[in-house]
């Protein structure tokens, strides 16, 4: 296939995650800040920015940490050219530069999501409909995702376009863990006291992962669990070691159809090297931050190498 | 410019009021149907073009990047027996106008002839001397052409214009009956409809037949687009996806060991057939305009080596013309031997004095056109222009008469349209997709029609508030 035509596929599908992952992340800010007083809903809304990477351009137009200003700024404000709309609008323009790469099915799945949330995002969000947008931001993203799925031949575009999705969400989960990995840390003033399980239950929830945990843990909460959940659980499908095995499959069919394995796949080496065969102990033991840092850096790196062994730039 | 309703032909109706046999099956079904329902409908079909995508871009309108061109629902009918003329006709056309660029790039026999005099090409932008003495692979010049017909009676059907650079619509065309079958499945179990769904497969297998002889028992087929701020975009994708080629972009292609090759995530790889949407200008930075990014560097050099083959064939545009249109029934004549079957709209030509003379008497009632201009741009509609209008237009004829032609103002056929009162007629056009190969030449049957939406209005193009409808041929 085109380079450029797999450079759009991959990112078509990033941009996709990436609003879903957002709408998310803010669905969980808001529940957070309903339920905290002023200042723990600043922090809160704040560490949204931070995972998002907006604190900086945020900062430069306002001042304070309003839910309403925080989401309206990230869903759709003009000024913020990485708002879950413009996100939504360069995921469609590059579904109309790959059209003839897609089906029917999933470009109308995008171009009609991207209508609904245009017409959406029109006007200021209210707080009262603030669940209905970000439920249809999700519900866009996984339309998207299912036409792909019940659509798409498996073939390179295929696997391009879960390259992409992994690649995205291995990276928003560990952004989410980057900023709140203190939460989990085995600090001494938590040793016998009651968990802020408030927290803890936010960072789960922010990737759709309470009800799957507290399934699997009866309800009980900690640190060592909840790492354990999100980074190494090959059930849980926003973990990182689920997303490593699924670029794995990915990359594997990429390289068997063109017999031969390149950059990419020694970039993803280096992932599995985190990754493979650890247990949590040994991340919280070599500290759970540098881990995070870590994975985010090599999974940068796994992003570049594939655009170079697929030529994705002339 | 309203033509009075003796003089023009309605193509549903008779002057009596009777429906005319082609239209008697379809009207029989209309007076069954309730008109709420039937506007619902039309509602919904504009949402389903929305949803799919089907618009064209309008060049400086920022507000409106994607706009979408009106669908109307009533079918434009053409009968079995109608269309068997006219694709005679068309056949014919399309013949002599590949043999008459051949000739052109070669022998020059009909100037030699004297038939079609020397300045017409001495002064023509689009005539390329970098193609004379050269057969592209095939012999074929032309492997799509649109040609626009006009009617003006039950047996007149004339040609406006002979498309043969890349014309473009067929792919409303296509989603356009796609649309009323999806609202009408129940018109189409009663009318017999010939179907035109294998365009695509045609195209893909016409294009693959002019394949260089370097190309495989499967050649590959790309479609050069100039990318999705053209607009046209949207057909561009549509037939890429349609035929399985690839749509690339000039960035994506690259001169590699004397072929075209397409960058791809595993290599380089030759392109056999380049179905370009990119005008001859744009199409080689370094043997035409130096500035184009949308081309190859170098693809020319390996077109002139036989190593890809370019539909359409650069330099097709010299019959494209509107000067070189006024001497079609001469040339049909001189490659065919035969008298044309389907005649001109008669043409003054301004470069010519006592035609000039004529047509600066007469500008009001006449339609000028630039020789080569497109899209309905440009243009000057005698009846329907201001005094002053008129004045600024005639200072133009007179400062370069070379480049007008003047036509009769025609009362073109009108066929009905759904308005908000009901049916009302509105002036139509058809535009039949051609594809030619050394196989033989394939027409779809019907074509795109294209509907003026403004009563009285004879202006039909989409960049100037033109419709669109299904156009049927009917299997009787």
């Amino acid at each position: 296939m085109l380079s450029r035509v797999a450079n759009g596929i991959f990112w078509l599908y990033r941009y996709l995650e990436r609003a879903e992952n957002t709408a998310r992340l803010l669905a969980a800010g808001h529940r957070m800040a309903l339920t905290r007083g002023t200042d723990e809903a600043t922090q809160e809304w704040r560490s949204v920015l931070k995972t998002l990477g907006l604190i900086q351009a945020y900062d430069t137009h306002y001042s304070n940490y309003s839910g309403a200003q925080v989401c309206d700024f990230v869903l759709r404000a003009k000024t913020n050219p990485r708002s879950v709309l413009s996100m939504f609008e360069k995921a469609r323009t590059n579904a109309r530069i790959c059209r003839s790469a897609i089906t029917r099915e999933v470009w109308e799945s995008i171009n009609e999501g991207w209508m609904n949330l245009n017409e959406l995002l029109s006007r200021p969000v209210r707080e009262g409909n603030l669940d209905n947008v970000l439920g249809a931001i999700r519900r866009e993203s996984t339309l998207a995702r299912g036409a792909t799925h019940g659509s798409m031949l498996r073939n390179e575009i295929y696997a391009f376009s879960r390259c992409g999705t992994f690649m995205e969400r291995a990276d928003n989960t560990a952004r989410i863990l980057d900023v709140k990995y203190f939460l989990l840390l085995p600090s001494l003033s938590y040793v016998g006291t009651a968990l802020d399980t408030g927290q803890w239950d936010n960072v789960l929830r922010s990737l759709s992962g309470e009800r799957a945990y507290s399934w699997l843990n009866a309800g009980r909460m900690d640190a060592r669990s909840i790492a354990e959940f999100l980074i190494l659980d090959e059930r849980f499908p926003r973990s990182l070691q689920f997303c490593r095995l699924a670029m794995h499959e990915n990359l594997s069919a990429l390289a068997r159809l063109r017999g031969r394995t390149g950059l990419a796949h020694e970039a993803l080496a280096k992932v599995d090297e985190l990754l493979e065969n650890r247990t949590v102990e040994q991340i919280f033991e070599h500290g759970l931050h540098e881990f995070i840092v870590k994975f985010i850096g090599l999974n940068a790196t796994l992003a570049d190498a594939i655009a170079r062994e697929y030529r994705f730039l002339a | 410019m309203n033509a009075t309703t003796a003089d023009k032909f309605d193509e549903m109706h008779a002057p009596d009021g009777s429906v005319r046999p082609a239209y008697r099956e379809y009207c029989q079904w209309l007076d069954q149907q309730d008109p709420t329902l039937l506007r619902r409908k039309g509602a919904e079909a504009e949402s389903v073009f929305r949803r799919t995508g089907i618009t064209f871009n309008v060049y400086g309108q920022d507000d409106a990047e994607e706009r979408l061109i009106p669908f109307d629902m009533v079918p434009r009918i053409i009968s079995g027996a109608e269309w068997r003329r006219v694709s005679r006709g068309i056949e014919q056309r399309v013949r002599a106008l590949n043999a008459f660029i051949h000739d052109l790039y070669h022998r020059q026999e009909i100037i030699r002839s004297g038939t079609l005099p020397l300045r017409l090409l001495r002064n023509n932008t689009t005539w390329l001397p970098q193609m004379v003495g050269f057969t592209p692979p095939g012999g074929v010049y032309t492997h799509i052409v649109g040609v626009d017909l006009v009617r003006t009676g039950p047996d007149e059907f004339m040609v406006l214009e002979d498309n043969a650079r890349t014309p473009s619509g067929v792919s409303y065309m296509l989603e356009n009956r796609e649309t009323m079958m999806a609202m009408f499945p129940e018109l189409f179990t009663r009318a017999k409809v010939r179907p035109i769904s294998d365009y695509p497969r045609q195209l893909a297998a016409s294009l693959a037949a002019c394949a260089p002889d370097c190309a495989g028992p499967r050649p590959t087929i790309a479609v050069l687009t100039p990318g999705i701020f053209n607009s046209a975009y949207f057909e561009h994708a549509f037939l890429a996806d349609q035929m399985g080629a690839e749509l690339v972009e000039g960035s994506d292609l690259r001169v590699i060991d004397g072929r075209v090759q397409m960058r791809t995530t595993d290599g380089f790889r030759p392109i056999d057939v380049l179905y370009r949407r990119v005008d001859d200008d744009y199409l080689d930075p370094l043997t035409f305009n130096p500035k184009s990014v949308l081309g190859v560097p170098g693809i020319f050099d390996v077109y002139r080596a036989g190593r890809i083959t370019i539909a359409n064939a650069p330099g097709t545009g010299v019959a494209d013309d509107k000067a070189i249109y006024s001497f079609m029934p001469e040339i049909v004549q001189f490659y065919t031997g035969e008298k044309p079957l389907l005649p001109n709209v008669q043409t003054w030509r301004c470069a010519e004095k006592d035609s000039l003379a004529y047509v600066l008497d007469n500008l009001a009632e006449l339609v000028v056109k630039e020789v080569h201009g497109s899209g309905g741009y440009g243009m000057l509609i005698g009846p329907t222009s201001s005094k002053k209008e008129l004045e600024t237009f005639r200072a133009k004829l007179v400062a370069k008469p070379d480049n007008y032609i003047a036509q009769p103002t025609l009362a073109l056929s009108t066929c009905p349209i759904f308005t908000s009162k009901g049916l009302a007629p509105r002036h139509v056009d058809l535009r039949p997709f051609v594809l030619c190969s050394p196989d033989g030449v394939e027409i779809t049957p019907g074509g795109l029609t294209r509907v003026a939406l403004k009563n009285g209005s004879l202006v039909v193009n989409s960049s100037q508030g033109g419709g669109t409808k299904d156009s049927w041929v009917l299997d009787d």
